[in-house]
């Protein structure tokens, strides 16, 4: 029998905001254990928690970007239960009346066969809530201490719908989802900071069945590889399951990344009761049209029709197109060079693999490149003038990392531009054929490979700088004489 | 030195201008070494720089219920739970009172968590009431009204969130205002039930209410559900004039089991605003019956996730134990007194899976119904007035192991925490056996100041709150 996944993804983003969701303390990250902290968000008794407008904003406007339907009016909500790092035990959150309500993300999601197809991710609501606390326990023999510098940070719980089929696909919706939370600058979506979290609603159903199968909630996913890597895991192991005349149990499953595998946590029976009620610290308050338009003005191009548009506009490979988008800022650089007038294919290549490449080995941001996109540009408009070759750029691009100076000088500077001298080059192409007897004859006996070794020479007596063009030309006309 | 106890706020203040607030403060505390032993209306004295304080108040002495956060101060709820706990802010009444230039000189005793009627769940110990030692001053402000009466400060803060200021200040001769929900903040003051609870005065006279009110009063940004209404002067509708006045009687409020004594000095106060101009008419309040029944639903709950932060990680009492489950048991177990754990249970039943649409969430509806009911009757009157309690101060012990008549005791008081309104008690007389009775005035939303202009002319009319307990 063949069967269907289905897959609910629940994501909390890290609101960038400077203070807390309910109190001024700060969010910035790793700073020394409690030094963030009042008294509003330690709930000490009689303290009281009030929004944080900044928080509130960021969360509409991130329901704008995910096309949700941005609620009239909205509440919060007490989750009660007890544990050490919730110091008021109860987290603030939205039940009923979330901020965000029915939404949709479109994703390109690759097949198997390479394509890409599109694809509607539902979303149920996004809704803000605070963060706990962080309990510690290395290094301390009787107990464990709490760290509630990141309780009440704010967060967007953002729930999809069921509508996911496979690992791809899931791992295909939170690239899309992270790159639109990116662009509209609401988070940093960093999973190593704790800025973005993920955990996974998995069930399978028999091929063609509608009622969904019973679902596992997985939880410790700290990575897209490892969210898709648990998924896949956990999509085998329920069919297998079931195939083993098993019932699957409904139940929390924790995922071991050293061991590949998933894992029971706690059963539903367990499963706690969260007595969820309307916070009467927070009465529920109305949002006015005008703040939501107004939010709604400051939306940029989202990552799909910024792709979109670079498929139409530029003539660029889907690949590249989405591979250029996923980051805003890499999207940015990629059309500052275009800007300057330059082949659109070959600004897409050239910040693609070279750029990346170098600045991956510095292990360094796309806008902390010391190459910013007008020099690259100018690095590409040599290579399309003629002025130097392809192999030359890089090493010139290399230079330029270093130097700071731009291709133009580089190239002057070093003597490196492109021998386009017929004469020159011809002295040399009878030089390397003279020296290379045998490649000549290989080739002259059909075997076009040969030709490499000749070029080679060439190249190595121009220092590189023969336009390989032209070298090809008169080797070829050489060579059949 | 008793003649300086004797004085009110507003003549206090007079005095304080021309001799200094330390004689009042001396005076004060000389007489609540010797009065407190048998009252038990203070848990403890403020240490600090008593009495030296500038603006209008000039370092004036003023008691405060012990679930006011003061900073560095402990402050417990009178429960064991937070023994020793010290707040590192001060509320926002607290910042007021001091900006103003009064003396915080005590802290007051309470029901446990203000869970109680009698001021009997105090881990500390009963408070007692001066008219008769042997009863209750009512609760939960009950040390805060004690001490007052008792002239053991000038004035106090209590809280309120079914009675807790109205009760007390009626059972021990004083008056007691609960302001409209949101009139004064609630930032610093350790949640009950978060959508029922107001700070307000208890105080020798009206006046002294209208004083502490301008004080404490105002939007505070601090608290979500404090109004940004305009505060006006409440000491300028105190005008000795109900003419024209619409005050309205509701018959729920008249009902079997109401104390005869009581109910006839509030009928005798009906009479004499008569005499005086305004015109008295009987209304309904229908939805009252189900008060008591929505109130120990809602605020319950609220009081229940309220008080899960009382687990022993971060402060108060911990009880260690082998395990993380096993200490929040213990702690919770030794640290909450019988009627907190009554409230907690309850509040956590009401909200649990399968109850919160049968409990929480009717309750709430019917919660509305009561503020419909207010919005119609306030059409038709100005005030409405009632007895505050049924009865007069009832004896220590007496309602201890009967719930259920306890929480009765709160059944007049309980509608203005469900609807919002302002409401305040006002001595109104005394039963033959010489216990203050209290009448209670309720208003529109934010015109406390109407109270205020009723309160004082009956109050000047009759001059009941002279008469002081023999101590």
């Amino acid at each position: 029998m063949t069967y269907e996944p289905v897959i609910g993804l629940e994501v909390h983003v890290q609101l960038k905001t400077k203070s807390k969701l309910f109190c001024a303390c700060s969010t910035e990250f790793g700073a020394e254990g409690n030094a963030h902290t009042c008294p509003v968000c330690l709930g000490w008794p009689g303290s009281l928690p009030v929004v944080n407008e900044q928080a509130l904003k960021l969360g509409i406007k991130a329901g704008l970007a995910l096309n949700c339907k941005v609620a009239e009016r909205l509440k919060f909500d007490r989750k009660n239960y007890f544990y050490p790092d919730l110091p008021k035990a109860y987290q603030i959150s939205q039940y009923d009346m979330p901020v965000n309500g029915r939404g949709e993300v479109l994703i390109e999601t690759k097949m198997p066969d390479g394509k890409f197809v599109e694809k509607k991710i539902g979303i149920t609501r996004a809704h803000l809530e605070e963060d706990a606390g962080k309990l510690l326990h290395e290094g301390i023999v009787d107990g464990s201490l709490v760290d509630y510098n990141r309780g009440g940070v704010p967060l967007l719980e953002i729930v999809s719908e069921p509508d996911i089929r496979s690992a791809q696909e899931a791992y295909d919706y939170l690239t899309a989802l992270k790159a639109i939370l990116q662009y509209v600058e609401v988070s940093d979506c960093d999973m190593e900071k704790g800025s973005l979290r993920c955990d996974a609603n998995v069930s399978v159903r028999p091929a063609g069945q509608e009622k969904f199968g019973t679902k596992v909630e997985i939880k410790n996913l700290n990575s897209f590889k490892m969210v898709q890597k648990a998924i896949q895991y956990e999509i085998e192991r329920q069919i297998a399951a079931i195939e083993d005349g098993e019932a699957i149990v409904q139940e929390t499953r924790l995922w071991n990344d050293t061991k590949s595998a998933t894992f029971s946590m706690r059963s539903k029976e367990e499963a706690h009761d969260y007595r969820y009620f309307p916070d009467p610290d927070l009465v529920a308050f109305t949002l006015s049209r005008e703040l939501v338009d107004g939010i709604k003005k400051t939306l940029p191009e989202l990552p799909l029709a910024k792709a979109r548009r670079f498929i139409k506009e530029f003539g660029l490979s889907e690949y590249d197109a989405y591979t250029l988008t996923e980051d805003k800022k890499l999207a940015d650089y990629f059309e500052g060079c275009v800007k300057e007038g330059v082949s659109a294919k070959l600004a897409s290549n050239w910040t693609l693999t070279e750029l990346l490449a170098v600045l991956n080995e510095k292990k360094l941001s796309i806008e902390a490149s010391p190459v910013p996109s007008q020099k690259l540009a100018g690095l590409i408009r040599l290579i399309e003038q003629g002025t130097i070759n392809g192999k030359i750029a890089k090493d010139v691009l290399g230079e330029m990392f270093t130097s700071g100076k731009t291709a133009d000088v580089i190239v002057k500077e070093k003597g490196l531009v492109q021998v386009s001298d017929t004469g020159l080059i011809e002295k040399a192409v009878e030089k390397a054929i003279a020296a290379n007897p045998n490649a000549v004859a290989e080739f002259k006996a059909g075997k076009q490979k040969a030709l490499g070794a000749i070029v080679g020479a060439v190249m190595k007596e121009t220092g590189g700088k023969a336009n390989p063009k032209i070298v090809n030309e008169i080797l070829q006309k050489k060579l059949q004489n | 030195m008793t003649d300086l106890c004797s004085l009110t706020l507003k003549e206090a203040i007079e005095f304080a201008k021309k001799e200094g607030a330390k004689p009042l403060v001396d005076a004060f505390q000389k007489r609540a070494e010797t009065l407190n032993p048998k009252i038990n209306a203070f848990l403890r004295m403020v240490p600090g720089t008593a009495g030296t304080g500038s603006g209008i108040f000039r370092g004036v002495p003023v008691a405060v219920k012990d679930n006011i956060c003061i900073e560095g101060q402990e402050v417990t709820c009178a429960s064991k739970i937070l023994i020793k706990h010290v707040p590192p802010y001060n509320a926002t009444v607290i910042e007021k009172l001091k900006n103003a230039g009064i003396t915080v000189s005590a802290q007051c005793n309470m029901d446990e968590f203000a869970f109680g009627s009698s001021c009997e769940t105090s881990t500390f110990g009963p408070c007692k009431n001066p008219w008769d030692l042997t009863r209750v001053p009512g609760g939960s402000s009950g040390g805060s009204a004690a001490s007052v009466a008792a002239d053991m400060t000038l004035a106090a803060l209590g809280s309120d969130t079914g009675g807790s200021i109205r009760q007390p200040a009626a059972l021990c001769g004083v008056v007691g205002v609960k302001p409209t929900y949101g009139r004064v903040s609630r930032y610093g003051l350790i949640a009950f039930g978060s959508s029922f609870d107001q700070i307000g005065p208890i105080t020798k006279t009206v006046e002294d209410a209208a004083i502490l009110m301008n004080v404490i009063s105002g939007h505070d940004l601090k608290d979500s559900t404090s109004a940004p209404e305009k505060v006006p002067d409440f000491t300028q509708s105190l005008k000795r004039d109900v003419k024209g006045l619409r005050i309205g009687l509701p018959k729920e409020y008249f009902i079997e089991g109401i104390d005869p004594e009581v109910e006839k000095s509030v009928r005798v106060a009906a009479d004499l605003y008569k005499k005086l101009g305004a015109e008295i008419k009987q209304i309904s309040l229908p939805h009252t019956e189900y008060s008591v029944a929505v109130y120990y639903i809602v605020a319950v709950a609220e009081a229940s996730s309220n008080l899960g932060r009382f687990d022993g990680v971060e402060y108060g009492l911990r009880v260690p134990a082998k395990d993380l489950r096993e200490m929040y048991f213990e702690t919770r177990d030794q640290g909450f007194g019988h009627e907190a754990k009554r409230r907690i249970l309850l509040g956590t039943f009401v909200l649990s899976a399968g109850y919160y649409e049968a409990y929480y969430l009717k309750g709430q509806k019917v919660r509305t119904l009561i503020r419909q009911d207010f919005e119609k009757a306030f059409k038709e009157v100005d005030l409405i007035l009632s007895p505050t309690s049924p009865t007069a101060a009832f004896k220590i012990g007496e309602k201890v192991a009967d719930p259920l008549a306890m929480y009765l005791s709160d059944i007049f008081t309980i509608p203005a925490n469900l609807s919002g309104v302002p409401a305040m008690s006002v001595p109104c007389g005394f039963t033959s056996s010489g216990l203050p009775v209290g009448m209670q005035l309720m208003a529109r939303p934010f015109d406390e100041a109407t109270l205020f202009r009723a309160a004082h002319t009956f109050e000047q009319e009759t001059g009941i709150y002279k008469k002081k307990p023999k101590l």
